[in-house]
């Protein structure tokens, strides 16, 4: 399902046409989560490389539906997104990866509970739009994209965003009593 | 009538809640505010109440601390704590790497702008320290107390966001 807009054709992971490696995700207070990510050249081989990378590190990741490159150590402006499956997506553009992203319309918001693999213990209350527009840039192609989703997908994809901005969901929390201790799985 | 003010922490087990409130509503006394949660495998209790003499309380609480495994304390407090302050109402959000005196640091720039404090949390999780305080802030300063919260949170490596609080009434 695709929404409307300049969407992501027939953009596939397999087209970056590199392996991605898995990376060690970073955890808070590494100061390279608190740092707004540099622009990319989303045609660069490093770009695409990251991209890759990315993809991999997400998918080998239990409950990961998306990561941000500051969550592997790079300050840029690059994430991957998959929300496929998820009980709450309405939405669903499958795995994609998307380069010097922003947020260019946001709507209908609404309080949700997140978590985060670089805060691994802790989830927190929300407030993110329900539908959004976002626009940024394929890697490999550079081709440009303008997406419209909604749902959890929408969620996913400002989380990224706050991420390539140098921002956890920390730094949104709605009050004092919105942090939560994640519950151990022993 | 009296209002007292009651604090109960200790080594968290299923049933503290209701042994305290128990005892405290078999001397007719009425659990007005409070805020009872789990710190670090602790629990702590801190409640108003109003109806019967400290002593009593006490005296009713004993049993429950008499293996030293809870503490309780009963005080006195006067009348009804009106709110204090005007100002609109702020969150702040604080992490970083954990280490001493982040909370002073910048719980000193609200004070010193005139911003009341509502409510408080902080957790210690792995090196992550995070705060998140609910604070009443007059609009002119906010400004100015983003500009020395950031300097502040420099000086401790910490990360400090304040923003608007969401209060939408349904």
């Amino acid at each position: 399902m695709s929404g409307e807009g300049t969407g992501l054709g027939d953009w596939t992971v397999d087209a970056l046409g590199v392996a991605g490696q898995v990376q060690p995700v970073v955890t808070a207070p590494d100061a390279v989560l608190s740092r707004a990510g540099e622009e990319v050249d989303p045609t660069a081989p490093e770009t695409v490389q990251l991209a890759a990378d990315l993809v991999a590190t997400m998918r080998v990741s239990p409950g990961c539906v998306g990561l941000a490159a500051p969550q592997i150590g790079v300050g840029a402006r690059v994430f991957a997104v998959d929300v496929t499956g998820h009980p709450k997506a309405l939405t669903v553009h499958g795995t994609f990866v998307l380069c010097n992203a922003s947020l260019v319309e946001a709507t209908r918001w609404k309080a949700g509970r997140e978590g985060c693999m670089s805060v691994p213990d802790l989830t927190g209350d929300v407030k993110r739009a329900g539908r959004v527009v976002v626009e940024g840039v394929l890697p490999g192609t550079g081709e440009p994209v303008r997406l419209t989703t909604d749902g959890f997908e929408a969620r996913a994809l400002q989380h990224e965003i706050d991420h390539c901005a140098g921002l956890l969901f920390l730094d949104r929390v709605a009050g004092a009593h919105a942090v939560y201790q994640r519950k151990v799985y022993l | 009538m009296n209002e007292l003010a009651i604090t109960v922490i200790g080594r968290d087990r299923p049933g503290i809640v209701a042994d305290v409130a128990e005892v405290l509503a078999g001397l007719g006394a009425n659990l007005t505010d409070s805020t009872m949660t789990r710190l670090r495998g602790h629990f702590a209790m801190t409640l108003v109440c109003s109806g019967p003499a400290a002593p009593q309380v006490e005296a009713a609480l004993e049993p429950l601390t008499a293996d030293g495994q809870l503490l309780a304390t009963v005080r006195i407090v006067r009348g009804d704590g009106a709110a204090l302050s005007g100002g609109e109402p702020y969150v702040m959000s604080v992490h970083g790497a954990d280490r001493l005196g982040i909370v002073a640091a910048v719980t000193r720039v609200l004070a010193e702008a005139g911003g009341n404090i509502t409510d408080l949390t902080t957790r210690l999780s792995g090196s992550l320290y995070v705060l998140v305080a609910e604070v009443e802030l007059a609009p002119e300063v906010v400004e100015r107390v983003t500009a020395r919260l950031a300097e502040v949170g420099r000086g401790l490596d910490v990360e400090v966001t304040l923003r608007r609080s969401e209060s939408d009434v349904l």
